[in-house]
């Protein structure tokens, strides 16, 4: 029971990011009709606002001691950080809470970045073939990750969550199976943050005026263009938000995973899947089949399932995949006529 | 009357043919020396092929091996304080380049691809004409470059691999290992870890799933459970899996009290980092204090993990705060240099560069096999690593290995781990015929002439 009760914990967890980033990737999709292979690079871009942001906090002053040598020989450096210095506690509080701070920095940073790729980019291949949105945005990946290795190198850089929300909770005994039971608090957070995000995403999308016309111009962009409402721009602006929501994604998801500058490819073709699976253009299918997905591998991985099916753990999800597409061709959610012209 | 017929024509045919036959075996020879093995150097210099990673997840520990080749092929031109050639046992090298000629390099990319590597080595030895290649990161691409350096009649002296099977199943004539291998590991790893955890243990291993990880894991088992350790489970993850949660839940309900790690780079740092969120280092299991094992660190990478590195045990093949001569030269040589202390990579593939241009030294030629005729059951000192053998039945350095801890009270960011104990080589020496390397042949050394 434990055991099942921390798979399903997990589950949700990577699920929220797999649905964080198929959310965006549909989004787009669903607007603008273009495949962007560039999402999981906004996912990582987003974590390096992050380290940015972290390192920014900690610049230091530089002395060097000529009385003391380095092994090598050099003297060595006396480092005093600026901003604790400056600020005294209020500056210890930055340095400790700089990840979930970094989404306040994230977020127009993310807007700009979105733009910048929607209107310099991608709005010159609206009409082109799938096949060549594919291959422009997933160049634009490579040179984009490549831009990051040169700055911050390829080893992982480690940020951690604030000291209260670092260790584990206790969450056996709030489903009242035993105290033994732990789950790191910072997952738990990221679970309810994704949560909240898709929920937010959502509502916007379902709630509001200009939800409400961007979701007709899904459905029909021509008559919406009739109407005299410049539904380009406002398909720029979604771009922006699917930006937005994939960076501070990668924001959260940094004390989990030291990032680097390849992680956005690591989930890019996971999301594809989901998106797949949930249905193209389904932002709720999308979200439904991050969740499922994400909870099938979590199950996979536990050694009695592995017993009987070894191996499992690393092909369920195109397994499902597979058998999704053979019983509901569109996916989950899939209305005709995406993608089918 | 026969005689008449020797006409001064025939007379010239004869002459020419009888000169023709004379001279032909004169040309076969000389032909025969130049092309007697691959890429046998012609002008003033030589040419040695560097294949690293420049790209991809292990890029920076590739940065580093081409800092310190280039650094090693400095001090063998003569140029720089010379680093370790004045700490090297062998007095062979002048510092005039090798056998008088000038070294010069070309580099290739493995991207830590076995595919890639292979065609990187295949360019700078057909192409730019490299008479030795070394390098790599990982023992896929160190085998896989291995058998191409075999059949193609060069040198290959390896980078960072650590899985038994590059000096075991899969060793090769024209190749050698100065790094450690997971057998090493284990042997280093069951002393301290007895002393320090006991003989009543359960260990759960989580396994990168290709040969090194094998190999690694069948030498810890073999090593723990020769103490009375119980292995509860091992499991095997897939390359850069990111999230590991999945794979460290099932270890808080298995009964384990020791979780061993065999992971490298990227999924090292990021299954120990998890491990240490899911609170393991904080349970008590069976009554004792939950243990994680890294066996095999790099510093470099270790420092993605932040603290979480802190009180853990594992092994390296050096480190730069050792105090011998070698090591110390080498670090002062490297950090004025580049302005940090080099890492065990950096450390193995210069070492690498020396032993090769001193064996062509003590040799006197660049001929394959008159090297590995030098380098086989070479006994050397100075380089870091204490008194070294080149066994010449495998191909593998015996040295001592170093046991080190993640350091509480790190002093600057190189300062990560700490030497926890040097372990003589005996204690890690094996028989060429051990069942972890059984399988494979050396076979005879190549030199890719005619």
């Amino acid at each position: 029971m434990d055991a099942i009760l921390l798979q399903v914990l997990n589950g949700l967890d990577k699920g929220g990011a797999y649905a964080l980033i198929a959310l965006g990737l549909t989004l787009v999709f669903g607007t603008l009709g273009v495949v962007n292979f560039a999402h999981g690079a906004l996912f990582m871009l987003g974590a390096f606002v992050a380290v940015v942001v972290n390192r920014l906090l900690q610049i230091e002053t530089v002395k060097l001691d000529e009385t003391k040598l380095t092994p090598w020989g050099t003297p060595t450096e006396i480092r005093t950080p600026v901003v604790q210095d400056w600020l005294g506690d209020f500056g210890a509080f930055l340095v400790q809470y700089s990840v979930p701070l970094s989404i306040l920095a994230a977020i127009p940073v993310m807007l700009l970045v979105g733009w910048v790729m929607e209107r310099g980019l991608i709005r010159f291949f609206y009409r082109r073939p799938h096949a060549e949105q594919i291959l422009v945005t997933f160049g634009l990946a490579i040179v984009l990750q490549e831009i990051i290795k040169a700055f911050f190198g390829a080893n992982p850089i480690p940020l951690t969550a604030p000291d209260t929300m670092s260790g584990s909770a206790n969450v056996g005994e709030w489903f009242g199976l035993g105290a033994g039971l732990a789950y790191p608090w910072w997952r738990l957070v990221y679970l309810g943050f994704s949560l909240a995000l898709v929920a937010l995403v959502l509502g916007f999308l379902q709630f509001t005026t200009y939800g409400m016309v961007v979701r007709a111009g899904m459905q029909d962009r021509q008559t919406v263009g009739f109407l005299g409402i410049n539904i380009e721009r406002r398909f720029t602006v979604v771009f922006g938000i699917a930006a937005v929501v994939a960076g501070v994604a990668g924001v959260m998801y940094t004390p989990i995973v030291p990032p680097n500058y390849h992680m956005g490819m690591d989930f890019l073709v996971l999301s594809f899947v989901v998106v797949v699976v949930g249905g193209m253009g389904s932002v709720t299918g999308a979200v439904l089949a991050g969740f499922l997905l994400g909870i099938l591998q979590s199950f996979a991985s536990m050694n009695e399932v592995k017993q009987v099916l070894p191996g499992i753990d690393q092909v369920i999800i195109y397994l499902i995949a597979v058998i999704v597409l053979l019983v509901r061709p569109r996916g989950l959610m899939g209305q005709r006529g995406v993608m089918e012209s | 009357m026969k005689l008449d017929r020797m006409n001064r024509r025939l007379f010239l045919k004869g002459s020419a043919m009888a000169g023709a036959g004379l001279a032909m075996p004169t040309i076969l020879t000389s032909r025969a020396r130049a092309q007697d093995f691959t890429n046998a150097p012609k002008g003033s210099s030589v040419t040695l092929g560097f294949n690293v990673p420049q790209t991809g997840a292990y890029a920076d520990e590739g940065a580093d091996e081409l800092r310190a080749y280039k650094l090693a092929v400095k001090h063998l031109n003569g140029e720089g304080d010379g680093g370790m050639l004045n700490t090297f046992s062998s007095k062979a090298l002048k510092g005039n380049g090798v056998l008088g000629k000038k070294v010069e390099y070309v580099t290739g990319d493995t991207q830590t691809k076995s595919d890639a590597a292979r065609a990187s080595a295949k360019r700078m030895i057909e192409r730019d004409g490299a008479l030795m290649i070394t390098g790599g990161s990982s023992s896929g691409v160190a085998i896989a470059v291995q058998g191409l350096c075999q059949e193609s009649g060069v040198i290959f002296m390896a980078g960072l691999t650590h899985s038994n099977d590059t000096t075991g199943k899969d060793k090769k004539a024209n190749g050698f290992r100065h790094f450690f291998n997971a057998y090493m590991s284990g042997a280093a790893l069951a002393p301290v870890l007895k002393n320090a955890y006991g003989t009543d243990r359960k260990a759960y291993h989580l396994t990168a799933d290709y040969t090194w990880g094998w190999t690694q894991e069948a030498s810890i088992k073999a090593a723990t459970e020769a103490l009375g350790w119980e292995t509860v489970e091992t499991v095997r993850t897939p390359l850069g899996a990111g999230d590991f949660s999945q794979y460290i839940t099932p270890v808080l309900n298995s009964g384990a009290d020791v979780l061993i790690l065999n992971h490298y780079g990227k999924d090292m740092v990021n299954s120990l980092t998890q491990a240490v969120q899911f609170g393991l280092r904080d349970k008590t299991v069976n009554g004792k204090q939950f243990e994680v094992v890294v066996p095999l660190y790099s510093r470099l990478m270790a420092q993605g993990a932040g603290k979480a590195v802190k009180g853990i045990f594992g092994s390296t093949n050096w480190h730069w705060s050792l105090q011998d001569e070698g090591s110390k030269a080498f670090v002062k040589s490297f950090g004025q240099e580049y302005g940090f202390p080099p890492s065990q990579a950096a450390h193995t593939c210069y070492v690498q560069t020396l032993l090769y241009a001193d064996a062509a030294e003590r040799a006197g030629s660049f001929n394959p096999c008159e090297i590995v005729a030098a380098l086989e059951d070479f006994e050397f000192d100075g380089l870091g690593n204490g008194p070294t053998l080149y066994r010449g039945a495998d191909h593998q350095c015996f040295k001592k290995v170093l046991v080190v801890r993640g350091k509480e009270n790190p002093e600057s960011e190189f300062d990560i781990l700490e030497v926890y104990d040097e372990v003589p080589a005996e204690q890690v020496t094996y028989a060429p015929d051990h069942e972890m390397f059984a399988g494979g042949n050396l076979g005879s050394c190549n030199t890719g002439g005619a």
